[in-house]
This record gives C-alpha cells, sequence and structure tokens, in this order.
C-alpha cells in the first residue's frame, strides 16, 4: 500500500447509487487520471455516509471537506481546484439551514457532529470491500482477544456488564440471551444474524451490511465462541442485492484470511458463516418464522416457548441478534463494557441508529446515545421541518410502533420511555410527517402494510387487521360511521391480546395511536366528512369563489375530467360528480378564486 | 418424566413434564374449547380459541402448545379470556359464509358447535371474504375454500399422518388458502384420495361428491334391479349416523334400511371379503411355493393402491392382483348373479356402501368393468347411506333385525373383520393356515395383528413355514414399511396395508367425528362381531363353496382371473408421467 498526499471517499450507499454516485466515482477515477495523479490521491467508495438526501457525496480529506449532489461534470473543477490547488469548491458545500453559512467540513455539519458513531463506526469510512481497512480500524482485534485471553464466560460477562440490548425492536438484553444459549445443552449450536430489515422507511442494517460487513462477521464468530456454536447464517432480504454481495465477499475474504473456518487465530474455534436469502416477507423477521424460513419453511411464527435459546434452527440451540446488535460487540469486547456503557440512558445503554424519513430537512441515518430527545434528533440533527411547515407527528418503530407529537418533543428515546410513552424503539425507523399529512390515512398506511405481511396463521392478524384496514379504508372515503372508532378499539384490542406472534399483537399501534392523538381529525372523516389535511381525495370539494372568478376559463381548460364549465367572464362552475379531486384546477387558477374543502 | 403440579381453574392438577396445559386440563376435568388441535396430529395455536391466562405471564397464550410448569397457575374461564375467545370467533365467522341450514356439515360442525357455546349471537365485524371456486376436480374429495377457517387440520393429516402432502398452504395473509401443492386443482396432484381430510376438517370445506340423488332415482327406476352391498366397516359405523351410540353394530337394522328404501337384493361386500381370502390366500400361497415377488401386499384399499401407484410404483408386482372385495362383488352381480335371475347386467344396478372415498374413483377405473358394464355403478359412504336414511323417515335405531339375500349375501365372521386393520391379514391367516396344515386352527384369534398400533408385525408357524407378516395403517406408517422393504430391512412374506389410520373403520366416508377414541369404540365392535358370527373362517362360507362349484370353479382359476383380478400402473408424483389409460 503506498501513501496518499488525499483520500476522496465517495459514498457507494444504496441512496447514493440511486443518485448516481458511479458515475460521479467513475468520473472522478478518469479525471485524477488524466491529470496524471491517481497515485497521489485514493478514491475510496464507502458504504453509505448517512445524509442521503444529499447524495451524490464526495468527502474529501484530510480536511473532511463535504461535497454534496456531485454531478459528473462538477468532478474536473474538483480535481482541479481542490485536488490540484488546494481551493474548496464553495458551490459544491452545504449550507446552514439556520444561517445560510457555509459548512466547509463533515465535522461541522450538526448532521454529523451530533451523532456518537459506533454501530455505524466504519460506515462510510472505509471501504466494506477491503478486509484490510476494517483490520486497520482495530477489526477483528476483538476476536481476536476473545479467542486467544477471554473464556466464553468472559464474553457473556462483558456483553452483560455493558447492558447492550437488542437493537431489532423489544430490547432484550443480548448477555442473557448469549447466556441462556450458552447454558443451553446441545453439541449443535447456531448463531443467527437477522437482516430481513422491513419497517417501510428503515435501513440501518442494510447501511451496516453494505458498509461494513466484516463488523457483523467478526461479532458472530465472536458470539460463537460464547455460546459454542461454529456455524452461523446471515438472514438477508433478497431486496438487499448489494448487502449480500458486499457480506458475501466479505465471508470469502474472512476465510481467506482465517478469520472464518478452522482453528480461527490457531485457538482451536471454528466458525463459519453462510448467507441465507429471504423471499421479502415481513414476518420472517420474527425469530421462529426466520428459522422456519431458513428450514426452507414456510415463513410463519409459532408459539414460544420454546424459545430458539433452547430449541431454535433444526431444533438447535440457537441465538439470533439483530445486525445493529451484532455491530455493537466488537468495541464491547475490545475497550470494555465500562465503555460501552458511559453512553446511554440509565437502562438502555450505548447508542442507536435511526432512520430519519419524511418531512424533514436532514433524511438519512443518524447514531446517537440512547436517551436522546426527539427535539434534538428532528430538529438539530434532522434540520427540523422543511418547506415552513409545522411538525405534526413522528412514526417511531415502524408499523408495530406508534406515533409521537409535540408532547413527546422532550422524551427520551429509549427503551423503557418509550414503552411508557405507548410507543417503541422498533428497529429505529423514525418517520417526521408535517400538518399535511392525515394521521387516518397514515394509519391506514401502515394497516395495509400489516394487513399485507401477515403471514395468516392466526384468525386474529389475518382477519382482524383486514377488519382495521377496511374500517380504515371506508373512512378516509368518506363513508366512516359513528361506531367505527369503538369497533377499531374492540378489533385493536383483540388483535393485542390474542394474535400468536409480535407482529399480530403491536399491528394495532398505529391505529391505536393516531386515534389517541388525533381523534379529532378521525371525527372530522365520520362527522364531517372531511379530511383536515386534505389528503383523502374522497372527502375533498372543490369549490369556485363566484366573487373571486374573473370567468378565465383557464380551471375549465386544465380539468383533465371536464368537469369544469361556464361562460367566458362569468363565474365557472364545478361539477363535483365529474371532478376527479386531483386539484389542477387550483393550481392553475390565477386568482386564487378555487378552494379545497 | 417427572411430574409437575400445577393449578388450572383452582383445581390442583398433577402432569407429566412436557405435556401442555391443554393436557393438563383435561386430566383436571377443565374443559378448553379447541379448534385447530387434533390430538396427536396437530398442535400448533393458530386457531387461538384454547387461549387461557396464567399467572405472571403477560397476554393470553394457547394451551394447546404451553409446556406445564411448576407451580402454574391457569386460569381458562376470566373475562378477558371469554371475550377474545368469543370476538376472535366472531373474526372467524366474519369470514364464513352464513350456510350452515343447507350445509353438508350442518348440526355436526365443530365451528357451528364451537360458536354456540361461546355465545356468539351476533358477528360485530363485517367485511371481504376471499373469492373463489369449489373445487371439485378430485374425485373423491370437494373443497369448498369459502367454508374453509384456514385450521390446517387436513393439511397436517395429509403431510404427517398420510405421507402425501397432497395440500399445502399459498399465499399470505388475508389471501392465505389450503390448496393442492403447486396451487393445481386437487384432481391434478399425487393424492391418495383417501378422504382423511374430509375426517380432519372441522367444517364444511371438504366433502365427497355427493351420490346420493343418482341412488335414489336408480331405486325409483322400475327396469332397474338395485343390488346393494355394505362393507364389512359399516355395520360399526352406521349408527353414528342416527343418533345411535358409537361402537354399535347395526348389521340386522341396516339390512331392513336398505330393504325400506327399495333395494332389490341386498348383498354383503362381506362374502367377496371371503372370496377374497379365498383368491389371495391361494395367490400367496402360488407365490411362495413357486418363487413369485414377495412380500406380496393387500389391495383392498383403493387409497393405498393409489399411493402405492403414486409414490412406490416399483413396489407394484408385491400388490396382489385381488380386486377389492366390493368390486369382486359388483363383477359377479353382473355376470353370476344377473344369469341366474335371469336379467341383463345392464339392468343391474350395483351400490356399494363403503368407509372409504377413495373407491368413488375406484369404480371408475377402467379396469373395474369385466362384467362388460362398470361393475360397481354408485359407491356410498357411510355418511351418504346415513343421509338416505333419514330422509327415507327411517326410525334406525328401533328397527327389527332383517338378512342380508342369498347367493352374495352369506358372510363369516373373517370377512367383517376386515374392516379393522389386521383383519385382513387374519382372516387370510385362519384360512391359509387350514388350507395348508389341512387342520382346524387351535387358536383362531391371531391377536399380535390387532389394534391401532401403525406397525404390527408377527411370525406364523404353519407346520414349519413360518410366515412373516406385517400390518401397518395409515400412509406415513405405509411409508416405513415400504422403505424397508426397498432397504432389505424388512422381511416380509405378506403384508397387509390399510391406507387408513386403524383401517376402514377409520375411512375417510365414515361418519364424523372419527378421532382416535371413536377408531377405538369402533374396532372393538367390530372383534365383538366377529365372535357373535356362527361361521369365522371364510373357506368355511357355504355360499362361496357354491360359487366355486357352480361358477368360479377353482381359485386363480380363468373365471377368477378375468372377474376378481385386475393390474395396476404407475401415475408418478406429477401429472406429465402418468402412465394409465385416462
Amino acid at each position: 500500500m503506498g501513501s496518499y498526499r488525499a483520500h476522496a471517499l465517495v459514498c457507494g450507499g444504496a441512496g447514493c447509487i440511486s443518485a448516481g454516485c458511479k458515475a460521479v466515482q467513475a468520473a472522478l477515477v478518469n479525471e485524477l487520471k488524466r491529470q496524471g495523479i491517481e497515485n497521489e490521491i485514493r478514491v475510496v467508495e464507502t458504504g453509505c455516509i448517512g445524509s442521503c438526501d444529499l447524495g451524490p457525496i464526495i468527502v474529501i480529506y484530510p480536511e473532511g471537506v463535504f461535497y454534496q449532489r456531485v454531478k459528473p461534470e462538477d468532478v474536473p473543477e474538483i480535481v482541479a481546484e481542490h485536488l490540484l490547488k488546494g481551493r474548496v469548491v464553495e458551490r459544491l458545500l452545504c449550507r446552514d439551514p439556520e444561517t445560510n453559512e457555509l459548512i466547509r467540513t463533515y465535522g461541522e455539519m450538526k448532521f454529523f457532529n451530533r451523532q456518537v458513531r459506533r454501530a455505524l463506526r466504519n460506515v462510510g469510512v472505509i471501504s466494506p470491500e477491503s478486509i484490510e481497512e476494517y483490520i486497520g480500524r482495530d477489526g477483528y482485534k476483538a476476536l481476536g482477544k476473545a479467542l486467544s485471553s477471554m473464556k466464553r464466560e468472559e464474553v457473556i460477562d462483558y456483553v452483560k456488564r455493558s447492558g447492550l440490548r437488542g437493537r431489532g425492536g423489544a430490547g432484550f438484553p443480548t448477555g442473557i440471551k448469549w447466556e441462556l444459549a450458552a447454558k443451553s445443552p446441545g453439541d449443535q449450536k447456531y448463531i443467527l444474524c437477522n437482516a430481513d430489515e422491513g419497517d417501510p422507511g428503515a435501513f440501518m442494517d442494510r447501511s451496516i451490511l453494505e458498509g461494513d460487513p466484516h463488523s457483523i462477521i467478526e461479532a458472530m464468530a465472536i458470539a460463537g465462541y460464547a455460546i459454542g456454536s461454529n456455524q452461523g447464517y446471515v438472514y438477508v432480504r433478497a431486496e438487499y442485492p448489494l448487502a449480500v454481495e458486499r457480506l458475501g465477499n466479505a465471508i470469502k475474504d474472512a476465510r481467506a484470511h482465517g478469520m472464518l473456518g478452522k482453528n480461527i487465530f490457531n485457538s482451536g474455534f471454528d466458525f463459519d458463516l453462510d448467507i441465507r436469502v429471504g423471499a421479502g416477507a415481513f414476518v420472517c423477521g420474527e425469530e421462529t418464522a426466520l428459522i422456519a424460513s431458513i428450514e426452507g419453511k414456510r415463513g410463519e411464527p409459532r408459539p414460544r416457548p420454546p424459545f430458539p435459546a433452547a430449541a431454535g434452527l433444526w431444533g438447535k440451540p440457537t441465538n439470533n441478534n439483530n445486525v445493529e446488535t451484532f455491530a455493537n460487540i466488537p468495541p464491547i469486547i475490545l475497550n470494555g463494557p465500562e465503555e460501552f456503557a458511559k453512553v446511554g440512558a440509565e437502562k438502555s445503554k450505548g447508542t442507536k441508529v435511526f432512520a430519519l424519513a419524511g418531512n424533514v430537512v436532514n433524511t438519512g441515518l443518524v447514531e446517537v446515545p440512547m436517551g436522546t430527545t426527539l427535539r434534538e434528533v428532528i430538529f438539530e440533527l434532522g434540520g427540523g421541518i422543511p418547506n415552513g411547515r409545522k411538525f405534526k407527528a413522528a412514526q417511531i418503530g415502524g408499523p408495530s410502533g406508534a406515533c409521537l407529537t409535540e408532547e413527546h418533543f422532550d422524551l427520551p428515546l429509549e427503551y423503557d420511555a418509550l414503552t411508557k410513552a405507548g410507543a417503541m424503539m422498533g428497529s429505529g425507523g423514525l418517520i417526521v410527517m408535517d400538518d399535511t399529512k392525515c394521521m387516518v390515512d397514515v394509519a391506514r398506511f401502515f394497516l395495509d402494510f400489516t394487513c399485507d405481511e401477515s403471514c395468516g396463521k392466526c384468525p386474529p392478524c389475518r382477519i382482524g387487521t383486514k377488519r382495521m384496514l377496511e374500517i380504515l379504508e371506508r373512512i378516509t372515503n368518506g363513508e366512516g360511521r359513528e361506531e367505527d372508532i369503538d369497533n377499531l378499539y374492540e378489533l385493536a384490542s383483540i388483535i393485542k391480546a390474542s394474535a400468536l406472534c409480535g407482529l399480530g399483537q403491536t399491528s394495532p399501534n398505529p391505529v391505536l395511536s393516531t386515534i389517541k392523538h388525533f381523534r379529532n381529525e378521525y371525527l372530522a372523516h365520520i362527522r364531517d366528512k372531511q379530511c383536515p389535511a386534505g389528503v383523502c381525495r374522497s372527502l375533498m370539494n372543490y369549490v369556485i369563489i363566484p366573487e373571486m372568478c374573473k370567468g378565465c376559463g383557464i380551471c375549465a381548460k386544465h380539468c383533465p375530467s371536464n368537469a369544469i364549465s361556464g361562460e367566458i367572464k362569468k363565474p365557472y362552475v364545478i361539477d363535483p360528480a365529474e371532478c376527479i379531486r386531483c386539484g389542477a384546477c387550483m393550481e392553475k387558477c390565477p386568482f386564487k378564486a378555487i378552494r379545497r374543502g | 418424566m417427572g411430574n409437575v403440579n400445577l393449578t388450572i381453574d383452582g383445581r390442583a392438577v398433577s402432569v407429566d413434564k412436557g405435556s401442555t396445559v391443554l393436557e393438563a386440563a383435561r386430566k383436571a376435568g377443565v374443559r378448553i374449547p379447541t379448534l385447530c388441535y387434533l390430538e396427536n396430529v396437530q398442535a400448533i395455536g393458530a386457531c387461538r380459541m384454547c387461549i387461557v391466562e396464567v399467572q405472571g405471564k403477560r397476554g393470553l397464550h394457547a394451551s394447546c402448545v404451553l409446556p406445564v410448569e411448576e407451580g402454574m397457575v391457569v386460569n381458562t374461564n376470566t373475562a378477558m379470556v371469554r371475550t377474545a375467545r368469543k370476538a376472535v370467533m366472531e373474526l372467524i365467522l366474519s369470514n364464513h359464509p352464513f350456510e350452515c341450514l343447507t350445509c353438508v356439515r350442518n348440526l355436526n360442525c365443530e365451528l357451528q358447535r364451537l360458536a354456540e357455546e361461546l355465545g356468539v349471537r351476533q358477528v360485530r365485524f363485517q367485511g371481504a371474504n376471499p373469492e373463489t371456486c369449489i373445487d371439485d376436480s378430485n374425485p373423491s374429495v370437494i373443497r369448498d375454500q369459502r367454508k374453509c377457517i384456514l385450521c390446517r387440520r387436513c393439511v397436517t393429516v395429509c403431510k404427517e399422518i398420510q405421507g402425501v402432502s397432497a395440500l399445502g398452504m399459498v399465499n399470505r395473509g388475508f389471501e392465505t388458502r389450503v390448496a393442492a401443492a403447486g396451487d393445481v386443482p386437487l384432481g391434478e396432484v399425487a393424492c391418495a384420495l383417501c378422504g382423511q381430510c374430509i375426517q380432519a376438517c372441522p367444517v364444511g370445506a371438504l366433502y365427497e361428491p355427493d351420490k346420493t340423488g343418482e341412488v335414489w332415482r336408480a331405486l325409483a327406476d322400475p327396469n332397474k334391479h338395485v343390488v346393494v352391498q355394505p362393507a364389512p366397516a359399516i355395520r360399526v359405523a352406521l349408527g353414528e349416523e342416527v343418533g345411535m351410540p358409537v361402537g354399535s353394530v347395526v348389521t340386522g337394522k341396516m339390512a331392513t334400511a336398505l330393504r325400506m328404501m327399495g333395494f332389490d337384493a341386498i348383498f354383503d361386500t362381506d362374502f367377496a371379503a371371503d372370496l377374497t381370502i379365498i383368491e389371495e390366500g391361494h395367490e400367496l400361497l402360488h407365490r411362495m411355493q413357486n418363487g413369485g415377488v414377495l412380500p406380496m401386499i393387500t389391495s383392498c384399499s383403493p387409497g393405498w393402491i393409489k399411493f402405492c401407484e403414486h409414490f412406490y410404483p416399483d413396489l407394484l408386482p408385491n400388490l396382489s392382483t385381488c380386486k377389492s372385495p366390493h368390486e369382486m362383488l359388483g363383477a359377479l352381480a353382473k355376470s353370476y348373479y344377473a344369469e341366474k335371475i335371469g336379467k341383463k347386467p345392464e339392468d343391474i344396478f350395483v351400490v356399494s356402501i363403503m368407509p372409504c372415498t377413495a373407491k368413488k374413483f375406484e369404480v371408475e377405473r377402467p379396469e373395474m368393468a369385466s362384467s362388460g358394464q362398470q361393475d360397481v355403478d354408485v359407491v356410498l359412504t357411510t355418511r351418504e347411506l346415513g343421509r338416505m336414511i333419514r330422509e327415507a323417515g327411517i326410525d334406525f335405531p328401533n328397527l327389527e333385525d332383517g338378512e342380508f339375500d342369498a347367493p352374495l349375501g352369506i358372510s363369516t365372521g373373517a370377512a367383517l373383520i376386515f374392516g379393522a386393520s389386521g383383519g385382513v391379514m387374519e382372516a387370510a391367516l385362519r384360512t391359509v393356515y387350514e388350507v395348508v396344515a389341512k387342520e382346524p386352527l387351535a387358536n383362531i384369534d391371531f391377536c399380535d395383528v390387532r389394534g391401532l398400533e401403525g406397525v404390527k408385525e408377527a411370525t406364523v408357524d404353519i407346520k414349519g413355514t413360518k410366515v412373516r407378516v406385517a400390518v401397518t395403517n395409515g400412509l406415513a406408517n405405509a411409508r416405513k414399511v415400504l422403505d424397508a422393504i426397498k432397504d432389505g430391512t424388512g422381511k416380509w412374506d405378506f403384508i397387509e396395508i390399510m391406507a387408513c389410520p386403524g383401517g376402514c373403520i377409520g375411512g375417510g366416508g365414515q361418519p364424523q367425528p372419527t378421532n382416535a377414541e371413536v377408531r377405538k369404540l369402533r374396532m372393538e365392535a367390530t372383534y365383538r362381531a366377529d365372535c357373535d358370527m356362527p361361521i369365522r373362517k371364510s373357506h368355511e362360507n357355504p355360499g362361496i363353496k357354491k360359487l366355486y362349484d357352480e361358477f368360479l370353479i377353482e381359485p386363480l382359476g380363468e373365471k377368477s382371473h378375468h372377474l376378481l383380478h385386475t393390474h395396476y400402473c404407475e401415475r408418478g408424483k406429477y401429472q406429465e408421467e402418468n402412465k394409465c389409460c385416462k
């Protein structure tokens, strides 16, 4: 490896790939060659840097200058100005949303400098395709330490003392889980990594697998050592082809370097890993369904007990952790549990990665200490609500979670406080919604998701979610009935109490929380046949205000369904029976004479 | 196995470690409703009917899969449990057609009974039901998807008990369905047609094609001479269809009822069962003495035959070539009997009352037309006969005993036990022994081959010749025996295989419910009835002797070959592999 005077990190996360980073990277490599400085500047394709709305992104080190929304045609300028002359290309920098001042470096951005990146420590920093870069960042050192100087019990004790809890959503203490599997009798045990991330809008696990696959391999090997397993499986959904590819390559590299396979580090410990690709059923994120799927069966949950620690994959003791949970393991082993526990809340130690999405200025991945408030995440890291709109709610925990409102701004985001507030941590999806969102429609959206993703095994989930969805569809279609809210409550409580698995039991949460916080919005739909946010089309009416209409006829010209008629210079009229509520007329009216209500 | 002590609804109960709360509750005399649970077959906690509350555990738990724990305090009758069960039932009913009055399972439906038990008086939730149609592509089993409540009992029975896996789950969420493997029509998959799925179904989603109309029409046709023959297992089960206790033996009442219904001749498949013993016994001796293919396997169960044709075609040469008894009788009714009464075969209409749904297919096999006609015209299940008796308004329990008609209605105890697993074997041994040894058996009860166990084995010493036999019932058990033959570990001379658990007494066409307890009682009734028979060995049946004297001349003779024996064909697992003529 030669030495370089500068590194250009090109984000190769899936968001940036969609934004065209591959072309940018090719242009960069090309331009460096053209200028003859390809031996001075090293181009690194990293995993997701995190600020997905700003892609394609190039970060140039040693300064850490952060270029956003780079197009291939911008590249020659970056090379000529920055890399040859040392002058920052200001037009490609970000600006502070409040002060409008230029932000030169990565470290100056609130989105980044408020983060504590542990699970994401290498994501966006190293090339996921290079085991050397991982090793260069202390990779596999934790595995070496565990295998060479720690007893199995010590490893488990470290994880227990760290206070690490499952990042998949339920927050079960990881160390205790490992201990149960370790103590469970059996010659053959398995380590599973749940990478069946399926919450709408959530992609932290994908980013880790794409950006730092070796951290998962290392952690699974450590877990294997701790519980006495020599075989692991990573269950990744098929919709993550890049993650599958990079993880696959990383496994090959790890095997080639002796980090997987027989007699790792000459310790006598054998461990190997394979990938199992899921077919994209959300429910396969539930551990018993995941196990069934790996076994080649229909991906359906089964009742517990027996828990997988006692009888899991092929009936053998099995330990199953989420990707982000595993990503936290190597630093715990390497730096000790106390170091890990320094950050976080009382009973929720460490950090949590959130996938910030929706109506927020900075979308993307943020990793913050447990206990950071909702306000800090949305307004400081997230940069607040764009377009001058007002915050309305934030859905946390995906389709199993609940919505948080203004009253929760100072709620610390950690397992217990969230549960107390009637929400849940979930896997870390955080969808911010402004006042243009209809909460009945939001509930309908999530129910539609769970209804579709129900495995169909138990009636409460299979039929119950369908009946709830039907009621919500009725309400958003303007056919709501007075008793609907009661019926939704009733169905929700049945499903919560009697569904077979966690997916079913939590599926009513979005409905319950929206009714709780936005009951009036439901009532407006049901009683007044109105959608206050103006989202539910069936409840919208476009009316021309005769006093304001000049009779220009522009609205009629733009109406796609010929619903508007009138004579020039006289007020026009909209026929509600013909109107498809597209809003084109309102948009085109030069006199603001059309009202939606 | 230690004992675990727990309290259920205030009652202390002690059960083996590893038991479920449901099992413990049953032991404690606490009734917990179930729907998807099927004892010894399926416990998956899917339907949520058996939910209970456990002190110290959050939420409700399906007791069918909840292991007992020491000191556990279970409550099965709390407001929360009752409310949830009722509401789940309402959800199920919101997706189930309200056609109870015209449903084949009306008054004998587990869902109906449970809805009543839970006190459901209204269904608060309504909405879409999946769009589906009736699948009547299978000759023995009709599926009405609309009525299916997705309890999966049929799927599990087909896979675990029968080893067939013709049924499975497709789609997910509200679109989840039970479907034939690969989501093709049920008539296009490798199905044994045993009807155990029907037996497993708690509702009217699975049932046999109803042929009662055809029989009523034949009975009303003055040009038809309508002959009826009930199988051995009917007489120990039919009573259940007309309100009599399980295990009632109703041979005589059945004869009377059939006559009241207008059948012209009341024959008995038992006669043909005796005939089967003569033919099959001689076939076995012939194979043993002439180096024929052994072990020889019985061929009376058409579900087993179809299974063998699909999954073990290489063992087809091991099958006895004997037709199943009712087909023998059909062929004789349209030849021997037709000649006797001076009728043309086409004017004879043969109705078989069978415990079996596979026989509905068997009668349509092209091989089963050796009289020049289809040998048996219609197969009715026990349930269908029950319907006809009820429809005719016959006060069955109070009927006088009647008699069967000569010549094809004379039978023995050996024939009667054909209905229970091991019965064919025992009947054969009673005859083979005496034919070979030329001396009467000291004890004609071969208890080793009796009972409900899946695989039974015995060795019988016939004057120095050791005959090794195996008896199996239920097709998953049959697989064990067949695999042992194939890998050489099973060394037998003669094997009895019955497709249905318990044999024909547990057949797919028998009254519902048919469960372990019911099978046991029907089996006991069978052996009781055998003891009551004046003749208990097939070769002593005077009708059979007369038949050979007058018509067949000798066992395995030319006439027998033509009328009583058949051949089989390879069907493969997929339609494309089917080598049978259509």
